[in-house]
């Protein structure tokens, strides 16, 4: 059984030897360089689409049960194949274009729409030994290549010519712009604690996964991934109720599907980092570490449909006062405390740090919590009809 | 390796320069906009060829990321854009005053001395970076940030309802 392990790095060598064995010499080098770069990269696209499809299947199912009726249960063995019966509809679906909309930025957007998003799995680490590239900037290249996705957001709401999707795509730029500022900062902590960009560094180091030891970090970083995500309750930009769907309305067939497809592998890159940098990654007991990457991931992708499925939607500059008034503080106290912490310890935390740090973090949230309002909102909500009169 | 690094070069510096003609030569202020953002990302990519990889991702994060955006909600609050980018009465004068400013930079560009580094280029270069900036030139840095703060206080003071 041990050939499980150690599958991927095994497969590569064993690629790897079987072309230089049938390569003439003189183009061995190159040929084999060329042919592993297009294999790792074919894989890094097509690894991730399949696992949005358990994601997507997941979503749907769980959203059911939190919602007490069934989800797609009827094509294939409890609706398993039915992701793939919506792509087929997409696909044979008629691709409207909308007159007067800018044709070359309204066809691009979807396209563009998807490379940052996939481009961010070339950094992330499913083993010890599976990941296509270390870089030592790991983690702000991920910020850096999700920060320019709102660009294709707007160009999607601007080419359609639709004042719905337009105000969409305002509401995105405003709302992603926002929630950029306590995502980046909360990354900071772990970054000080691992003294390293690198996702690698980052997992190797984490001896106590990082969400023990980062708790608020963790908290500020998971809510503004799924403000970043435009996932429930930050789903504003696409408010069925307000917008239709915001900045995706003119966009039919494919192009429609590719919006929504992006929505998932971004939703599977976010779970990927946050799996890296709190959850320790690769690390367990055990099971194969790539078996381990992919139930952390899944967890991480259930429990932002618990999110979803838990919370109403909010207004916007509830939004906009939430992301600045509350994350953004929380952020930068876990910014001082941790590196208060490095400064003392530079060793290596002590256990009992972790109770601390809880401790902190829970004491932090409930203060916050006190000082925070909701713009708008009464602290004590008491039906007026149940109120007497006398 | 050194045939794909050229390869890589002058694809990036042909892509920026087109990009960059496009964003002046464009009628469409929203189209300039986003070949803007391209231009970003070539130079971004001519970062990368240069072993300066942090610099690359911030020119990703910053320019591409934040300042395309900001230019971007700037032509969303600009009136009449549709009727396009209007021609200029001062176009004769600069054009004669870019003539004069390009010809200076190639002068001087060709008859500098580059000279050739000795040493092999960095393979982390955060903390070298962090080092000069949190050390060396600690008090220019902080200059700046107060500057801006005070940029971002005047901002909201311009803009606060009374």
């Amino acid at each position: 059984m041990d050939w499980v392990y150690d599958l991927f790095p095994k497969l590569h060598a064993a690629i790897e030897g079987w072309l230089r064995s049938i390569l003439p010499p003189s183009i061995e080098s190159a040929g084999v360089y060329i042919v592993m770069g297009v294999l790792s990269a074919f894989l890094l696209i097509n690894v991730p689409l399949i696992l949005v499809m358990v994601l997507i299947y997941m979503e749907r199912r769980l959203l059911g049960r939190f919602q007490h009726r069934l989800g797609p249960n009827r094509v294939g063995w409890q609706g398993t194949l039915q992701v793939i019966a919506d792509g087929i509809k997409l696909l044979t679906k008629e691709d409207i274009i909308p007159a007067n909309v800018d044709r070359w930025v309204y066809n691009l957007a979807p396209v563009l729409f998807a490379i940052p998003v996939l481009l961010v799995f070339a950094v992330v680490p499913f083993g010890e030994e599976i990941y296509l590239t270390d870089l030592n900037i790991g983690i702000l290249y991920i910020v850096a290549l999700t920060a320019t996705s709102t660009i294709f957001v707007f160009m999607a709401g601007w080419a359609s010519n639709n004042k719905y999707s337009l105000i969409g795509a305002m509401r995105s730029v405003a709302q992603l712009i926002s929630y950029e500022v306590p995502l980046v900062l909360s990354i900071v902590g772990v970054v000080l604690v691992v003294g390293s960009l690198s996702m690698r560094e980052i997992v190797d180091k984490q001896s106590i996964p990082f969400i023990l030891l980062q708790p608020l970090g963790f908290l500020v970083f998971i809510v503004a991934v799924s403000a970043e995500l435009n996932r429930s309750p930050f789903d504003l930009l696409e408010a069925e109720s307000e917008l239709v769907t915001g900045y995706h309305i003119e966009y039919s067939g494919m192009k429609f599907g590719m919006f929504y497809l992006v929505e998932y592998i971004a939703g599977l890159a976010y779970s990927a980092v946050i799996t890296t940098l709190f959850l320790g990654g690769w690390k367990g007991p055990i099971l194969p570490q790539y078996v381990w990457f992919v139930a952390k991931v899944l967890l991480v992708f259930a429990v932002l449909i618990w999110i979803r499925a838990t919370l109403p939607r909010v207004r916007i500059d509830q939004i906009m006062g939430f992301a600045w008034k509350f994350l953004f503080p929380l952020a930068l106290i876990n910014i001082f405390i941790t590196a208060l912490e490095v400064l003392l310890w530079p060793e290596g935390f002590p256990a009992w740090l972790v109770v601390v740090n809880l401790g902190v973090a829970l004491g932090l949230l409930v203060v916050m919590q006190v000082l925070f309002r909701f713009p708008g909102a009464t602290r004590h909500v008491v039906p007026q009809a149940l109120v007497g009169r006398g | 390796m050194e045939l794909g690094a050229s390869i890589a070069f002058w694809i990036l510096a042909a892509t920026s320069v087109m990009s960059a003609l496009a964003v002046i030569l464009l009628r469409d202020v929203f189209r300039a906009a986003l070949f803007l953002v391209l231009t970003f990302l070539a130079v971004a990519g001519l970062f990368v060829t240069l072993r300066a990889d942090f610099l690359a991702a911030v020119q990703v994060l910053i320019y591409a990321g934040a300042i395309a955006i900001l230019i971007i909600f700037a032509i969303m609050l600009t009136r009449n854009v549709q009727s396009g980018n209007p021609s200029n009465r001062l176009l004769g004068a600069v054009s004669f005053l870019s003539a004069i400013l390009l010809a200076a930079i190639v002068y001087v560009a060709l008859n500098t001395h580059w000279p050739q580094a000795k040493e092999a280029p960095l393979e982390a270069t955060t903390g070298p970076l962090a080092d000069f900036i949190f050390n060396k030139y600690v008090l220019p840095f902080e200059l700046a940030s107060v500057l801006l703060l005070a940029a971002i206080v005047g901002a909201i003071v311009l803009v606060k309802e009374k």
